[in-house]
């Protein structure tokens, strides 16, 4: 028998038949077509924490008064604050780090006729490389401006379309609470980051935000970036001494401040994902387990079915090798059909999720020729028992066959 | 693949006669056991030599299609022995048997036994497509078997698209497209009124004229065993009679 002549007769076979060859593959197609979703898309959604991560600053501590066990913006008790000599001896003390203070306040910013709360950030220059958002075009804040608390800022994208309605903001007046502020530069577009819009934003040397909107001098969040990759474990330790040190505590149990690495939060949420991906992967394989119990059920129905074909190829001199092979291939044949069809879909049901949620597309040719072998295998092991039961029919019992 | 080789003609007791080509020695079929046990053949024996066409009659449930399994290598007989062409057939194994049927032999049926849903064609080509005959040969082979029994033109109808004769007759093809040199036959016109069954007959008879090809065949009528040139007829599994249609029938 040529192997051509098989596949003809598979496919002949698996034609003739179109409804329940669809039905039959349909448990294959849905459990590649999920494992193959899932893991893209877990993939996808750890690509894009690590990408906000990354745009986040990378290397990235923040440092905060208090005592709570959340991240950044979590609950700060009412412990002694920072100010700009905690600053100050950080950058100085611990060596390859760059520090920028930040103090955000929200207070309503008035531009012609627009007034919006907008969240105001007091740093210094620093802090474009701290948290890697860079100056779009415009000047950084001068010394002068910085040691005096100047009222100048630098805005955000997202003030020129809201506010200035697309109009040049550059050396125009706006208005931040009662300050009258002079626009000097404008951000690097940034786009959503952790639901924020990193965009709606303006900044102002830190101590123009002390003394004209915070009335304190208060630092509420130093930022370190250690300029050595891999570093920052070590940096955090020297942070950590050095506050203990200024703040006279003997033992860690008494901090009253924290100090997180935002590549702890990336590992954390990654692992999270990961997670996720592979409890939702178990569940898609059992379901392509599920699939290939279902071909195999198929497959006996349509033994029985064609015992009387099979006595009749038998007869002809069909060999046990013949008629294995056969359902072997057509066994085979529905599944890999199918793994292919899921694998489509799943390939396109996770490019509309990732485009609708602004993700990124990743496609992992591992997890696709996995798919596909596994389809391809699930053919072969649940197709072989009915093959066999087909293969091992006595010629005249079958030829009786009603 | 040369089984002429492996089945070839042994005969040790003929000399003037064509060499046996079926030779049976005791044969007992067996179903059931103790009170309900059946002896569907009970100590058969009997030789058909090359060329000849023989006709096996007999009542209902005498083991006529029981011997003809046995000859057909469908089934293996409880006891006694097989000589196919002087090879012993109980030494053979499932998958040498189906090349022993595949080679030599070709299948008629009562129930014309065509795989449904196929074209008549397809149906022919099938003894072929397992002996890996190249697609474009067996097409022809398949179109030439199916003009000798003058089906010309019904190559793509589908079984339920044909009349009982016509599909006897693509079934009759289908047995010889591998040119076996034995046709079996069960009841073949058994379910074929009598004009049909005479011509399904006539085409045998000539085509066993032609090719010199031996031929078994079971059938309830007389009429129908008269186109062979002996008659085996059994009762309740035993051989009783063997003849010419006109001794064993009058
Ligand atoms: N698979 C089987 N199991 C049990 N008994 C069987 C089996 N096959 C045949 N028999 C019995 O063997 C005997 C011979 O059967 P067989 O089919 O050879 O008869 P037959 O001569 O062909 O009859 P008919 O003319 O009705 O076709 C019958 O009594 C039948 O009941
Ligand atoms: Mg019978």
């Amino acid at each position: 028998m040529r192997w051509l002549d098989i596949f003809v007769m598979a496919f002949q076979a698996i034609v003739r038949n179109k409804l329940r060859s669809f039905l039959t593959t349909l448990g294959i197609i849905i459990g590649v077509g999920s494992v193959v979703a899932m893991v893209h898309l877990g993939q996808s959604a750890t690509r894009s924490v690590t990408d906000e991560i990354a745009s986040i600053g990378s290397n990235l501590l923040f440092v905060m008064p208090g005592t709570a066990q959340r991240g950044p913006g979590g609950v700060r008790t009412s412990a002694e604050p920072f100010d700009l000599e905690d600053v100050e001896a950080i950058a100085q003390e611990v060596p390859e780090v760059l520090v920028a203070p930040a103090i955000t306040v929200n207070p309503t910013v008035v531009i012609g006729n627009a007034n919006e709360t907008i969240p105001v950030v007091g740093t210094d220059n620093n802090y474009f490389v701290v948290r890697n958002h860079g100056i779009a075009y415009g000047r950084a804040f001068d010394p002068d401006e910085l040691n005096a608390g100047s009222a100048v800022c630098i805005i955000g994208t997202t003030l020129i379309d809201e506010m200035y309605l697309g109009q040049e903001p550059l050396g125009t007046t706006l208005r931040v609470g009662r300050t009258a502020c002079r626009v000097i530069a404008v951000l690097e577009e940034k786009g959503q980051s952790m639901g924020q819009d990193r965009d709606k934003t303006i900044l102002m040397p830190v101590k123009a935000v002390q003394r004209r909107l915070l009335g304190s001098l208060d630092v509420q969040t130093i930022f370190v970036s250690a300029l050595i990759d891999g570093s920052t474990g070590r940096v955090q330790k020297d942070i950590e001494s050095l506050l203990r040190q200024r703040r006279h505590i003997t033992s860690p149990e008494d901090d009253d401040f924290y100090v997180r690495d935002t590549q702890d939060i990336a590992n954390a949420l990654a692992s999270t994902t990961n997670t996720m991906t592979i409890l939702l992967g178990a569940i898609a394989a059992v379901s392509l387990l599920v699939g290939g119990i279902g071909i195999m059920n198929i497959m006996l129905v349509s033994v029985t079915e064609r015992t009387r074909e099979i006595g009749i190829r038998l007869a002809i001199g069909a060999r046990t090798r013949d008629v294995l092979t056969q359902f072997l291939v057509e066994s085979i044949a529905l599944s890999t059909l199918g793994g292919i069809i899921g694998l489509l879909l799943g390939i396109g049901g996770t490019w509309l999720v990732t485009s609708r949620l602004d993700m990124p597309f990743l496609l992992a040719p591992g997890v696709m020729l996995l798919g596909f072998f596994f389809s391809v295998a699930i053919g072969v092991i649940f197709g072989f028992f009915p093959a066999r039961k087909a293969a091992r029919l006595n010629p005249i019992d079958a030829l009786r066959h009603e | 693949m040369s089984n002429s080789a492996r089945f070839g003609n042994h005969d040790p007791d003929a000399r003037d006669l064509p060499p046996a080509v079926i030779r049976m020695r005791n044969i007992f079929k067996i179903y059931g056991s103790g009170s309900a046990e059946v002896r569907a053949l009970d100590g058969v024996d009997l030789t058909i030599r090359e060329g000849e066409f023989v006709a096996i009659m007999g009542p209902s449930g005498s083991g006529k299609s029981t011997c003809m399994n046995m000859i057909g290598c469908l089934d293996v007989p409880s006891a006694g022995e097989y000589l196919f062409r002087g090879v012993n057939v109980g030494g053979l194994d499932r998958d040498e048997l189906a090349l022993l049927r595949r080679h030599f032999m070709g299948f008629i049926f009562q129930s014309f036994n065509l795989l449904p849903r196929v074209t008549a064609l397809a149906n022919v080509e099938l003894p072929l497509i397992y002996d890996g005959v190249r697609r474009s040969e067996r097409k022809a082979r398949a179109r030439e078997a199916l003009r000798i029994v003058g089906l010309s033109g019904r190559e793509p109808a589908t079984p339920n698209q044909l009349s009982g004769g016509q599909q006897q007759r693509v079934a009759i093809a289908r047995a010889l497209v591998t040119e076996p040199p034995v046709l079996l036959a069960d009841e073949p016109t058994g379910n074929l009124d009598t004009g049909m069954a005479d011509s399904i007959m006539v085409q045998l008879a000539q085509i066993r004229a032609e090719r010199g090809i031996t031929i078994v065949m079971v059938t309830h009528e007389p009429d129908i065993a008269r186109y062979a040139d002996r008659v085996l007829y059994f009762v309740d599994g035993k051989l009783v009679k063997d003849g010419t249609p006109d001794e064993v029938l009058s």
